[in-house]
This record gives structure tokens, C-alpha cells and sequence, in this order.
């Protein structure tokens, strides 16, 4: 933890919060996973949220997983491969394999006893209607399911300004914070609210680089020489809370083909219906304010609130927790995959990622995404392969 | 290709007075037990045969040859030991291949050229050769064309290598020294005879025979300089214990290093699927190898040190830390180098320029990389590094020159 992530705790501390560290796949120090794959201490190098780590410090499958998988004589990799569609048996009970085409764009069929779906929520959901597995959602009538429950959310935060601590945010990692749950999921008393769920509220370093970050305090332009002078004093000296919303499905945000644009080969795009709900707004209303206050505790000049209005837009960046479209339920009406991320169409196919969740949770996703991968395999190698067919009857 | 040295041109001329003697092939007898076979298959791993004698740059089959070896006098291809009539060792009698490993005579009784490490493996037994024999024996034959050897005329008689063979080698055999322990005579077997460690870690003469002198004091391969491996006081390992050798063999790594490249490939083959006993072996005699103290050497212009100094900070410290301890099993600690603290710092260069991979194993299969730094650092900043480096390591090493880095980089621009 740095000065930045100790000011957060003291603050929040003085808030009567509980303030721990942000559970983080980067490495403070050396590390061999129980597959015997090592992972080196981080070098805290600040280019770790949008890019592959240089030096074995963050968990991710090249580091934790391929390198095993490679040694096995049963493992291929088809790299710049595409896969186009999930084909069925002509009788419609089953996966039959799928179609790829490689950097040539020459196009192949390969055969599968079974086939994982795994190429992240938005593509599942797209590869799923172009292949027109399960029942696209409808929202006139609120019948199907492929495309339905697609979440996002709200993101809001404070940044806090010194005049003398520096902060050196470069020096950053991926998941390098503090944060509090108090506020997240039923955490806190809802009671007049007019809202559900809620969020965690957290103090990064993270993401600071020069060209891509330059916070700026209020009333300050946002170009020309006033604002690079205001670069110049700031950006070794500002730290933020961010709030980090859940979302809640709404029956009219959902995913489905687009009608107008395609891709490359002629297929259609995917097109995203969304809009911030009446929940996400009450909800970042009443969480913003706390971060405000924590960050005002932390001993900065002054402080920055940023509020999220106005209608969803894909400008600028939040996160890429997208959640929903292929979702995990407990009758093939209401969802595309039973308990066991099994698809309820084919038996021989499961889907992964967070496109499961019927909801997003005030969390970051991939924990609950490799959760649930595990799960999902262990039914695949324990239940399936002993009996291949549907594990649960609807 | 390097231009020849008159001794080598003498030593052709000598060779064309030998003559060689054919032996017709004996009929054999094919009795062949598991435990033998099994004895053998081992052996061939110790011997790390499959690493040369396969065409591993493309694909090629395990054991069916082709792989080119660049020696200083030119490439010379191996050959092919499966049981193939024709191509490989089908029509070779036991007796046959006791003598190419005990003599470096072909079953035509020509000559081998000593790329074949004969000259290690005349130490082995009579049982142990023909054990490997009998595993030879198991495999699938293959029928392969081996490229003809590229060697000047008078190398490329191979009668030629009668006449080094007179000056440079030994038939012997293993004597056991009766006042060491089993463990340490066992290693030293393994080390001199089947592992063939000094063909690449003892210093050659002119004529790429090894120099009794400089035995596993470190050697130059394919412009690689594979280091000191004495272990004993003053070696270029002593900070080593036994069990780091062992783990380095092993596992491929260890707190120091972690195996790359060449021998990245001798423990992807070969020790890393060793008895733990014989890497124990290994160790003890190693461990046992003291070395003369190193001479003092003259000290660096102080200004290079600086400059040296910060380039490390910029660019090395990430990963091997600013004490230039490294990481221990993941990144390698620099202060106590065999390879950067070398007499002869060519490895350490060219690993700055070119990158390197350690070796994935079975017990640790990452894949960890240096990246190359050719791009980015001139030759003077690389030779102010490594001057820096071997000026703070934790013994005598002296400062490298610009054009020690500048030839190594035209050689690596010659490679690709
Ligand atoms: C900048 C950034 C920061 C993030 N930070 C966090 C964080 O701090 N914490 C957190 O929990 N999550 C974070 N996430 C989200 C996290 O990365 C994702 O939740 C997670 O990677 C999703 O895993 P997945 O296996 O479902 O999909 P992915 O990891 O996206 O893998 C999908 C794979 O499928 C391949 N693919 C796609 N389409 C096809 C096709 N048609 N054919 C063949 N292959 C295909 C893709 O190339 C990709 O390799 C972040 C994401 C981003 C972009
Ligand atoms: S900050 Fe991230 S990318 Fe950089 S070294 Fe650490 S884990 Fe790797």
C-alpha cells in the first residue's frame, strides 16, 4: 500500500468503516501456483488494467495456466483463429463441432464431443443467435432468453488533490487499493432508499499514465496553457475513490443482432440496448456522497466529485464488467444455461464467463467467472462425461 | 566460418598418412530384457544423445539425425541411430557401436568426427554401451538422408581426424579412485563419461580438443560461453550448494539461475529426468572441483561504473532488483554470476542483445523471458553495463569493451 491507500483507511477508519485491501491478482511477492507456474513481484510498472503483464507479476492464463496445458500432447491451441459458428447435429439434439476460420481465411469444421463457450459475454451471446441456439429475448413480450438481463453499471468518484504529498500514482498496479464493502449488496440498511444493491467504494493507484491520465481540480479549462500548467502541479499529486455500482437487470436493456451492420464476413453485429435504470441512478446518488466524504477526510486541497448523469454512453471508459445475455437459472424459459452453465438447448455444450450472472453484483467479475469455470468443469469431468445428457431435467 | 589455423591444416596433412581398416559386420545376437533396454534408455538420456541426434530446428524424428552442429571448422550433421538398414544403425553389431563410442570408428571403420563426444564416452563401460545399444535397438527404424557434413577440404577427409585423434585422444577407461566416496566417483563418471559436461565447459585447444587445463573452467560453444562449473573454492559456482545443483538439474531452476538456451535444452532432455542420486552424484563432484583464485584486474574508469550503474536502474533493475540480487527461482541474481562475472563475458552479452528463454520443465513448466535489448542500448551503454555489473559483482571480473559488444551484435545479425 502506498500514501494514498493509507489516508483511505485512516479516513474511512474515522467514518466508522471497515477498510482491507482490495483482493488482487497481482503478486506482492514471489509466487508458484499449485500447478508448479511461477509468478514474479510485481514490478508496480502502471501499465497493469489495459495490458499483458511483461513480467509474470499478474494472474492471467498465460502465466497461470497455458504453459501446462502446452505440455500436454491432448492440447492445441488455435491462435488468430475465429470461430463463426456452433454447428449442430442435423437432428438439432446436439453440438456437432464448430466453424473457424484462420488468419488465412481459410474456413475449417472441427468436430467436438463437446464444445465450451467461452469468448466473453457480448461474442457468447452473439455466437449463441448466429447459430440460433435458444430462443432470442424479446422484450415487447418478455419471452426468450438469448440476449436477456444485460447489465452494466454505474461508476462515480472523488479525486482528492494535494498541494505537497505526492501520491506518485505512476507507480502503479493493477488492483494496488483499499477498499470498503459497507456499502455493497445488502451491507447497509436499505430502508427508504428506493434502491437495491449498492457498491464498493475503493481507493486505487492504478492506470496513471502520463498521456492517457491528467486530472485537473474544478475551474480549471480543459485546454491551453492554463490546464497543461494545472498537469504540470497535479499529476504527482492527486489520488481518487471510486465508487464501483452494481446494476440490476431491467427487462429493457438486452443484447440481440443488430439489423443494420455486420462484420467482415457479412454477419451481424451484435447491438447493445442499454440505459441507465431508475435503481442505478438512486444508487449512485446515495454512494457518491460517501466517497465524497471519505475522500474529503483524506487530508487533501480539495476535492473533485465526479457524478455520473445523463444517459448511458459508451464515452468515456468505466470498466469492462458486462454481465447477462447468456444467463444461469433454473428453468430453460427464464435462461439459457442450467446451474451447471449447461446449455439447455444442447446438452453438450456450457457457457462461461460473466455473461451467467442474472445480475451484476457491486464487484469486479472475474473471481465469480473462474468460480464458476471450475464448477462448471467438475460437472463436465464428474457428472458429463460419465453420463453425457442434460444434468439437470427441467 | 572462421578462417583455419595452420596447426589445423597440419593436422589434415597428418591425417592423409593414417589409413583406416574396415571390419566386416558380425551377425548379433538380439537378447534383449527389459532392465536392459530400460538401463539403456536412461543412459541415452544421460548422454542427452536424442538433443544432437535428432533434427529438433525441424521437427524431426527423436534419435533419426540431421540436426547440423556448428563447430569452429564448419557443420557437421548427426547421424541417424535408429535400427534403419540403410540410413542408420540397422546393420551395426554390438561390438560395432563399443567401437564408435569407445574409439570413434564407424562400422566402416572410418573415423568419427569428435562433434560425436567419443572422447568422453570412450570412459564408458562395456556393459553401459550396450545397453544403450539395446534401447537403440527398440526404436521404430527411419530412413532419413543426412545432409553430407559442410567441412573444408582437408577436414572433410575423414581420415583427417586420424591425426587429431593420435594428438588428442585417450582409448581409456573409467578408474574408479578407491579414496573417494561412491557418490563421488559415480558423479565424476557421469560428469567425464556419459554427460559429456566438458565438451561444452572445458576450454578447447586451437584444434577444439579439450585443454586439460582449463577442465570445466568454462568453454565456448556456437558463441556461447557455457561458464565455470567448478564448485569447490574459487569455482565459478562455489556460492552453489548441492542442492542447488541439483535443483538446477532437476527442476531448472534454482535460487541463482535458471538453465537457457543450449543448456535449457540439455535439461529439457536429459536431467531433468535423472535418478535424484545421480544428480546427487553430480553435485558432489562438482562441489569438490576448487579452482585457481581469480587475478586481480584492472580497475574500470569510474565515469563507465556511474554510467553503468544507472543504466542497470533504467533498465534492469525492474526484474533482477537494485542490488542486483534477482529473484530467486524467477530471475537471475547478476552480483553473483558465473556468466556475467565471466573471464569471458560473451554469454552475458549476448543474452542483453539477443534475450534469452529459461527452460520450462515437468516440475516447472513456465515459460519466463528476457527480453532483448539490442533495439534499445548501444554498444557502449551495454559495455558500460557490463562493466558496472563485473566491477560490483562478488568477484574479480574486468571491464568489457564497446567492440566485444559490437562484434557480438554483428554475429547475432548474421544468425537470422
Ligand atoms: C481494462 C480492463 C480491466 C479489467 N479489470 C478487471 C479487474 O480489475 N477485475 C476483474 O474482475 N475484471 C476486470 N476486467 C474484466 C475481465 O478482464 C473479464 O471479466 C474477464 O477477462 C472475462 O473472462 P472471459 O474468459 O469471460 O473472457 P475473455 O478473457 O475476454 O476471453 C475471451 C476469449 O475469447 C476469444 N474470442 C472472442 N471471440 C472469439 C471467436 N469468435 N472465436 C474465437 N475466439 C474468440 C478472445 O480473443 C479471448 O481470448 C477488466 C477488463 C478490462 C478490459
Ligand atoms: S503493475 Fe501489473 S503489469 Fe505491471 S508488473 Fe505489476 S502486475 Fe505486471
Amino acid at each position: 500500500m502506498t500514501f494514498s491507500q493509507d489516508r483511505f483507511a485512516a479516513a474511512a477508519r474515522e467514518l466508522g468503516l471497515s477498510p482491507f485491501p482490495v483482493p488482487s491478482a497481482n503478486m506482492s511477492r514471489a509466487y508458484v501456483n499449485p500447478l508448479g507456474l511461477q509468478l514474479a513481484p510485481c514490478t508496480y510498472c502502471g501499465f497493469c488494467e489495459k495490458h499483458g503483464c511483461g513480467n509474470y507479476s499478474k494472474s492471467s492464463p498465460q502465466t497461470t495456466i497455458i504453459p501446462v496445458l502446452m505440455q500436454r500432447p491432448n492440447f492445441a491451441l488455435r491462435t488468430n483463429s475465429e470461430v463463426l459458428s456452433i454447428d449442430k447435429a442435423p437432428d438439432g439434439s446436439r453440438a456437432s463441432g464448430v466453424t473457424y476460420i484462420d488468419a488465412n481465411g481459410d474456413s475449417f469444421f472441427q468436430p467436438a464431443e463437446v464444445v465450451v463457450l467461452c469468448a466473453y459475454p457480448l461474442e457468447n451471446t452473439r455466437l449463441l443467435l448466429l447459430s440460433q441456439i435458444g430462443e432470442p429475448y424479446d422484450p415487447q413480450s418478455g419471452e426468450g432468453v438469448v440476449g436477456k438481463n444485460y447489465c452494466y453499471q454505474v461508476m462515480s468518484s472523488a479525486t482528492v488533490f494535494y498541494d505537497e504529498e505526492f501520491t506518485n500514482g505512476f507507480v502503479g498496479a493493477g488492483a494496488l487499493g483499499m477498499v470498503i464493502d459497507d456499502y455493497n449488496g445488502d451491507n447497509f440498511d436499505h430502508s427508504g432508499l428506493g434502491f437495491i444493491g449498492g457498491g464498493y467504494i475503493a481507493c486505487h493507484t492504478t492506470n496513471a499514465r502520463p498521456i492517457e491520465s491528467h486530472p485537473v481540480p474544478d475551474n480549471v479549462p480543459s485546454w491551453g496553457s492554463r490546464w497543461k500548467k494545472a498537469v504540470r502541479e497535479n499529476f504527482l499529486k492527486t489520488t481518487s475513490v471510486g465508487v464501483h455500482g452494481s446494476s440490476m437487470a431491467h427487462r429493457s436493456n438486452y443484447l440481440d443482432l443488430d439489423p443494420t451492420y455486420t462484420d467482415a464476413h457479412g454477419r451481424p453485429l451484435l447491438r447493445m440496448t442499454y440505459d441507465f435504470t431508475l435503481n442505478d441512478r438512486r444508487l449512485t446518488q446515495h454512494l457518491t456522497p460517501v466517497a465524497e466524504q471519505i475522500a474529503n477526510g483524506m487530508g487533501g486541497r480539495e476535492v473533485k466529485v465526479n457524478i455520473r448523469r445523463g444517459s448511458y454512453d459508451s464515452v468515456p471508459y468505466q470498466t469492462t464488467h458486462n454481465t447477462g445475455g447468456t444467463i444461469m437459472g433454473a428453468d430453460p424459459k427464464s435462461s439459457v444455461v442450467n446451474r451447471y452453465c449447461q446449455s439447455w438447448d444442447l446438452p453438450n455444450l456450457f457457457v462461461a464467463g460473466a455473461g451467467l450472472f442474472p445480475q451484476n453484483a457491486g464487484y469486479n467479475p472475474t473471481g465469480t467467472v473462474g468460480a464458476l469455470a471450475y464448477w462448471s468443469v467438475d460437472a463436465i469431468i464428474n457428472q458429463y462425461l460419465r453420463q453425457p445428457g442434460p444434468l439437470v431435467q427441467p | 566460418m572462421r578462417p583455419l589455423s595452420p596447426t589445423l591444416i597440419s593436422m589434415a596433412a597428418l591425417a592423409l598418412i593414417g589409413s583406416a581398416t574396415l571390419t566386416p559386420g558380425s551377425s548379433q545376437a538380439q537378447e534383449l530384457s527389459y532392465s536392459q533396454v530400460e538401463r539403456g534408455r536412461y543412459l541415452t538420456v544421460a548422454g542427452d544423445c536424442q538433443a544432437c541426434h535428432t533434427d529438433l530446428e525441424n521437427d524431426g524424428v527423436p534419435f533419426a539425425g540431421g540436426r547440423g552442429l556448428g563447430t569452429p571448422f564448419g557443420t557437421i550433421f548427426s547421424s541417424n541411430l535408429t535400427p534403419d538398414d540403410e540410413t542408420g544403425i540397422g546393420r551395426w553389431t554390438r561390438d560395432d557401436f563399443y567401437r564408435a563410442l569407445n574409439e570413434g570408428v564407424d562400422r566402416d571403420g572410418n573415423h568419427l568426427y569428435p562433434a560425436m563426444p567419443y572422447p568422453y564416452f570412450t570412459l564408458m563401460t562395456r556393459d553401459d554401451t550396450d545397453a544403450i545399444f539395446s534401447y537403440l535397438r527398440t526404436l521404430d527404424p527411419v530412413t532419413t538422408e543426412v545432409p553430407e557434413n559442410e567441412l573444408p577440404f582437408p577436414l572433410s577427409v575423414r581420415r583427417s581426424v586420424w591425426g587429431w585423434k593420435l594428438l588428442f585422444f585417450d582409448d581409456q577407461e573409467f578408474v574408479s579412485d578407491p579414496n573417494a566416496s561412491d557418490a563421488w566417483n559415480r558423479g565424476r563418471y557421469l560428469v567425464d563419461g556419459p554427460m559429456h559436461c566438458g565438451g561444452c565447459h572445458t576450454g578447447k585447444n586451437a584444434l577444439g580438443a579439450d585443454d586439460s587445463d582449463e577442465y570445466l573452467r568454462g568453454g565456448v560453444l556456437e558463441n556461447w560461453y557455457a561458464p565455470n562449473i567448478r564448485g569447490g573454492e574459487s569455482g565459478g559456482i562455489a556460492d552453489w550448494t548441492q542442492d542447488d545443483i541439483v535443483e538446477f538439474l532437476r527442476d531448472g531452476r534454482s535460487r541463482h539461475t535458471a538453465p537457457m538456451q543450449r543448456m535449457g535444452e540439455v535439461v529439457a532432455i536429459s536431467t531433468q529426468h535423472l535418478h535424484q542420486e545421480d544428480l546427487e552424484a553430480v553435485a558432489t563432484y562438482l562441489k569438490s572441483l576448487d579452482d585457481e583464485p581469480r587475478e586481480g584486474q584492472s580497475e574500470p574508469d569510474a565515469a563507465r561504473v556511474e554510467v553503468g550503474e544507472a543504466i542497470y536502474f533504467d533498465n534492469c533493475a525492474a526484474c533482477h532488483a537494485s542490488d542486483r540480487s534477482g529473484v530467486p527461482y524467477l530471475f537471475a541474481s547478476l552480483g553473483t554470476s558465473n556468466k556475467v562475472l565471466a573471464e569471458d563475458p560473451s554469454t552475458a552479452i549476448r543474452i542483453i542483445l539477443g534475450g534469452a528463454r529459461a527452460q520450462p520443465t515437468e516440475a516447472v513448466p513456465s515459460v519466463l523471458a528476457m527480453p532483448p535489448f539490442d533495439w534499445k542500448l548501444s554498444d557502449d551503454q551495454i559495455a558500460d553495463l557490463m562493466t558496472y555489473l563485473r566491477h560490483s559483482g562478488d568477484r574479480n571480473a574486468g571491464p568489457v569493451s564497446a567492440s566485444q559488444v559490437s562484434e557480438m551484435r554483428e554475429y547475432l545479425a548474421g544468425e537470422h
